[in-house]
């Protein structure tokens, strides 16, 4: 069989793959009897239909870029992080503490700490499974989906009886003192004029594109970079080539753990302003998602997030508007991965058939 | 210290909890053995107990509402075996996703057929599977010790359970003395050995996944149907993924499977009882961490800490036949 064109691989494997699961989401909505057009129309007008819309619509792309660049370095060198989601809860722990810690003067300087807090948790708990994986063997995929059990049943053991404040009945941290506030979109200059509503989409929007940029470098502008990939693409000829496989398995998990912890600051210290039970409400999931329809690629990634983020803004807005439940989009969410990550080999031969026909064609004009 | 109709109480509620562990596990087991990983047993057991809850409260029949759990679990189980064995795609990949799928259509459809929020109506009477009482635990009752074992913790389940339990010895007689077995493991050890010996590494595999579909099924709708009262939304609450802990814990052997179901039950029983807890450690322990015990177990169990766990070889590799 021949191989598909290098832009085909890029562009047309992924965007099939969305249209499969279109399709099938379509089907989905028109056998429990409702419109898909109409459908499509709500999340349309909702997400994208407003400045409104968008600053929901960004935030959540936000917390997704995080998430997604969290599996792609992971991806990159072989390793299948599904503990994203505990290491986004952790990392909204050490948000907490951060904020909670000092009453800051200045949101610049929270937002660091803060960062510094969110990166060092979420690297905190990718450490056990990544050393496990690494001198032990032990599978990363069932050790990270065990320390997101774990992570879960941590903080509600921490909100319930250590974090939550005296008299208070839900259980969440206190709220995080003024001088930690991040300035939403719609709080700064230039950015006002188009959200003229308060937005929860706020200045961590920066700190996730800048990571991207930061991810690329380090993917492929690095020694430490090239050997993830090598160490990715064949263990025995990175080894081969002198690359330890147990330094590369636990920078890799750490930088993954660092970035899933990182969308912290997007949720709890700019949304919640408080940690809550489940911050992280499935975007370390959907980071699964982002990577595999981004290609593992930052800039996929960035493209996938915005997509997701869409999704969810628009899932809402049919949960709000609609008879169709907020978990359409969890169901599109599976879709997208099955095609774009289980069924990848499928689409191919689907465009490898096509580009066959079309170069038999070519050859019989050319005749 | 716990008196002895505590125990009891707690042991009672351990087999109820433990079932649906047991019958995920099992399915795993079969999969897993034939070398196609399963982490989606938890979208299965959804698919199955909301399958299974919507057509017994449609029948009344829990036996339709069974045959309807086992019908939804197998299509998981098929596009599973599609996506995994003949596109030969990431089975880690494929399982994830279809969790995702199963945990969202359900509640569609779910809302769709009796707009009650993602739920289905509370069954009565025939469409659940009620207690059994056993021959003689009546009569046995007044004996002590035994009797009230008898009574209070063997007997009174539902057929389920019981059906269950008798699949553990049936799944060991399979797996180690029929021929279908011996294939079954070595094609999830070797693929290339079972295909030289000219039998369908394919069609085997498929079988597998099909069985795990089918137990899968069972586990669903035990809890839809015998467990609780109608589907509700994530009701299987990540069991899916303590049947995959039990599956490591136990080496993917079957009689150790239902040790270790049963232990995993037993503490989902203590999680209920935090009192009981209490009162034998004499330490107030947090009801998260009896939650959190399966997996910090297995994660022991991973480490090495705890004997080595050591996965069917050929496991998660798709296998491409020489050309």
């Amino acid at each position: 069989m021949d191989r598909l064109p290098r832009w085909a691989d890029v562009v047309l494997v992924p965007l099939i793959s969305l249209l499969f699961a279109a399709i099938i989401s379509a089907l989905v909505l028109l056998a429990i009897g409702q419109s898909p057009v109409e459908a499509f129309k709500v999340m349309a007008t909702g997400a994208v239909g407003s400045a409104y819309g968008w600053g929901y619509t960004l935030y959540y792309a936000t917390s997704f870029i995080f998430t997604g660049l969290a599996v792609t370095v992971a991806f990159h060198a072989g390793l299948f992080n599904i503990g994203g989601e505990g290491q986004a809860q952790l990392g909204g722990l050490g948000v907490a503490l951060v904020c909670l810690s000092l009453p800051w003067p200045h949101w610049t300087l929270a937002l660091l700490a803060a960062t510094a807090g969110a990166a060092l948790f979420g690297a905190a708990w990718a450490a056990i499974p990544a050393y496990l994986q690494a001198k032990r063997g032990s599978h990363i995929v069932i050790t990270t989906i065990m320390f997101n059990y774990i992570a879960a049943a941590l903080l509600v053991y921490l909100l319930v009886d250590v974090l939550r404040p005296a008299g208070q009945m839900d259980p969440a941290s206190a709220r995080f003192p003024v001088g930690a506030k991040l300035p939403a979109l719609n709080d700064i200059p230039g950015f006002d004029l188009i959200f003229t509503k308060p937005v929860p989409a706020n200045v961590t929007l920066f700190v996730a594109l800048g990571m991207a940029v930061v991810v690329w470098a380090i993917l492929w502008r690095t020694r430490l970079g090239y050997q993830m990939r090598a160490f990715g693409k064949s263990e025995a000829a990175a080894k081969y080539a002198g690359i330890n496989p147990v330094r590369i398995t636990i920078i890799a998990m750490l930088l993954s753990g660092a970035l899933a912890g990182m969308m912290s600051i997007n949720n709890v210290m700019g949304e919640a302003e408080r940690l809550l039970q489940n911050s992280s409400e499935g975007a370390g999931f959907i980071g699964i998602a982002v990577a595999l329809m981004g290609r593992n690629h930052p800039i996929g990634v960035v493209l996938a997030a915005l997509l997701f983020g869409f999704l969810y803004q628009g899932g809402a807005e049919l949960g709000l508007w609609t008879s169709i439940p907020i978990e359409m989009r969890i169901v599109v969410q599976g879709l997208v991965i099955l095609f774009t990550g289980a069924l990848d080999v499928m689409v191919r031969m689907i465009l490898q058939r096509i580009f066959g026909l079309f170069r038999s064609f070519k050859a019989a004009g050319v005749a | 210290m716990m008196d002895y109709a505590t125990l009891l109480q707690v042991l009672d509620t351990t087999l109820r909890l433990a079932t649906p562990l047991l019958l995920a596990c099992l399915a795993g087991l079969y999969s897993e053995r034939a070398g196609i990983f399963d982490i989606g047993l938890e979208g299965k057991m959804l698919a199955a107990a909301m399958a299974a809850g919507a057509a017994a409260a449609l029948t009344g029949s829990a036996w339709a509402g069974l045959l309807a759990g086992i019908g939804a679990s197998l299509v998981f189980a098929a596009l599973h075996g599609v996506a995994s064995i003949t596109f030969r795609g990431n089975q880690l990949i494929s399982g994830v996703a279809l969790n995702f799928l199963s945990s969202g259509i359900t509640v569609l459809v779910a809302q769709a057929l009796f707009r009650q929020g993602g739920r289905t109506p509370p069954l009565t009477g025939n469409a659940r599977f009620n207690p059994i009482t056993l021959p003689g635990a009546e009569a046995l009752r007044d004996i002590p010790v035994i009797g009230p074992l008898y009574y209070e913790v063997i007997s009174g389940h539902s057929i389920l359970v019981y059906m269950a339990f008798s699949i553990v010895p049936l799944t060991w007689w399979v797996l180690f003395r029929t021929r279908f077995g011996l294939r079954l493991r070595a094609v999830g050890e070797n693929p290339a050995a079972v295909d030289t010996a000219g039998v369908s590494v394919v069609a085997l595999r498929f079988a597998a996944v099909g069985i795990t579909g089918i137990l899968c099924g069972l586990a669903g709708a035990y809890m839809a149907t015998a467990l609780q009262a109608g589907f509700g939304r994530e009701m299987t609450a990540g069991r899916g993924y303590i049947a995959l802990a039990a599956l490591i814990f136990a080496k993917w052997r079957p009689v150790a499977a239902m040790w270790a179901c049963l232990l995993f039950g037993f503490f989902q029983a203590l999680a209920l009882r935090p009192d009981v807890v209490q009162a034998v450690v004499q330490v107030k322990v947090p009801v998260p961490f009896l939650d959190a015990l399966p997996y910090i177990l297995t994660v022991l169990v991973l480490a090495g800490f705890v004997g080595k766990a050591i996965p069917p070889r050929a496991g998660g590799e798709p296998y491409v036949k020489e050309r």
